[in-house]
């Protein structure tokens, strides 16, 4: 566990500096701030809205920011330097900065058209150009490694909603990423198949070599692999620490509400200003 | 009258020869044109896009008889560009049929789920690789309807040609029809056969093509 550890010492994998993201009219992140350490784990929590999912997919460089920059081992993200102006980075530095990030997602996204073993050895390569023989040999390492040597063979088709994550996961993690992001990986799957997915996620997290942002509605797995959790609400971080402060003693109001509308199993419901201002 | 004369049979062979011919030349140069001006389409170059947009809109916009016209009459005229009949008749049907199928191209490729491209860039394909690896093959699937619905369409196209001087199947059949008023039941009887029989054969192999665009997946 890194918890506690001041920032001087470690230095920051991931800095997000005054971002803010707008859709149209909608501000969904405003001037956020936010360092992860390498081999870090943290927790995104929050009602649905808040922001949170953004703030992965700008890291991903799916969505670009509308202001501010992120930084990823000390280099520009988004941005490029030239003549000391900050301007639009091309794809082709995307390309290099993005090779450290890794992302899950809520809805799996395999390649339908790929079996369960392409799947895992596309980008090997495709993008690390590792030969097919070599990329096969990891790809199998990785699935058995998720517990799914027994369908290389299938389509994704084919498999449960856990499993397709499970291979999804398997995915990204062969290209050894640096950091990886969780998208609300359980929220599309039966409630009787997200266990098998946590546990993988919490088998990763143990080794504890690869820094991860998780985004979940899973307040217990949070709880347990988190070095450090994050409410967010109204696209700000309204308060953040460690599990136990978040979840024994939250002091925001917001929060607090959040807590409480949880434990009531209300998880659908956005907790708007209203609700937050009545908690007061 | 006899329906099964065979005596009609080599000539209306010799037409369903240069038929076929046209319509296999101008289904490969209409799909060249259809992906090339689908992506073009979707280029992130404004002029490229106007471009490709402009050539559609005005494909689809005139008739083909129109533009066989132009292709074999009016460019020698014009830019004394002289095409032989039938190269003429394969470059415009080739234009006419991949404006068409260009909108095939372009709207099986935005049909392509969003969660496609973004897994594909979380794992940091390159734009190319992204469209060969991940977008093209699925959209694939999505065009064949519409190209199998195209180029049957371009196989009846190929009945205008008579018109620049190409003596095909519907030609043959009208040049002995004026021979002989009595055969012309037998004739028009042949003429559907054989214009059925190789639309029905489009129609199977874009039927194979599906078969194995989709294996595996369970569709």
């Amino acid at each position: 566990m890194i918890q506690n550890i001041p920032s001087t010492i470690a230095k920051p994998i991931v800095r997000y500096r005054n971002i803010t993201k707008s859709f149209g009219d909608h501000t969904v992140l405003k001037e956020l701030d936010l360092d992860i350490l390498p081999g870090e784990v943290i927790a995104l929590i929050g009602p649905s809205g808040s922001g949170k999912t953004t703030i992965a997919r700008l890291l991903m460089t799916l969505e670009k920011p509308s202001s501010g920059t992120i930084e990823v081992n000390g280099e520009m993200l988004w941005h490029e330097e030239k003549r000391g102006k900050l301007v639009w980075a091309n794809e082709k530095h995307l390309h290099r900065v993005r090779s450290s990030i890794g992302m899950v997602f809520q809805h799996f996204n395999l390649f339908p058209h790929m079996t369960i073993l392409r799947n895992v050895m596309e980008g090997l390569i495709q993008v690390h150009k590792i030969p097919k023989v070599k990329a096969e040999h990891q790809a199998l390492e990785m699935l058995s490694r998720v517990g799914l040597q027994d369908h290389i063979l299938h389509y994704p088709v084919q498999l449960s909603g856990g499993q397709k994550q499970r291979v999804a996961i398997a995915r990204a993690l062969v290209m050894q990423p640096q950091i990886m992001l969780f998208d609300e990986v359980t929220s599309a799957l039966d409630p009787e198949l997200v266990e098998e997915v946590l546990e993988v996620i919490k088998g990763i997290a143990a080794e504890g070599n690869m820094a991860m942002m998780l985004i979940t509605h899973e307040m217990d797995f949070a709880k347990d692999i988190a070095d450090r959790v994050l409410f967010t609400d109204g696209g700000i971080i309204v308060e953040q620490g460690t599990p136990q402060q978040i979840f024994e003693d939250p002091q925001s109001p917001r929060l607090q509400a959040f807590l409480t509308r949880f434990l009531k199993g209300r998880t659908d419901i956005v907790v708007n200003d209203q609700v937050a201002a009545g908690a007061k | 009258m006899d329906l099964l004369s065979l005596d009609l049979l080599p000539p209306l062979l010799k037409g369903l020869k240069i038929t076929l011919l046209l319509t296999i030349y101008s289904i490969a140069l209409a799909l060249c044109i259809a992906f090339l001006t689908g992506l073009a389409r979707l280029s992130n170059f404004t002029i490229i896009r106007v471009m490709a947009m402009v050539y559609v809109e005005i494909f689809r916009g005139t008739s083909l008889l129109v533009q066989l016209f132009w292709m074999y009459f009016a460019l020698p005229v014009l830019l004394d560009i002289h095409l032989s009949a039938m190269s003429a008749a394969v470059i415009a049907l080739g234009l006419n049929y991949g404006a068409y199928g260009s909108e095939v191209v372009r709207s099986s490729i935005l049909a392509v789920p969003k969660g496609q491209i973004e897994a594909s860039i979380s794992l940091n394909f390159t734009p190319l690789q992204r469209m060969r690896r991940i977008i093209l093959p699925q959209a694939w699937v999505m065009m064949l309807p519409g190209f199998g619905n195209l180029q049957i369409e371009l196989l009846k196209g190929t009945s205008l040609v008579y018109l620049i001087t190409l003596t095909d199947l519907t030609y043959q059949g009208m040049m002995l029809r004026s021979y002989d008023m009595s055969q012309t039941t037998a004739i028009f009887i042949w003429l559907l056969f054989f214009y059925f029989i190789t639309s029905y054969l489009l129609t199977l192999l874009i039927r194979l093509a599906e078969r194995r665009a989709v294996v595996g997946r369970g569709i």
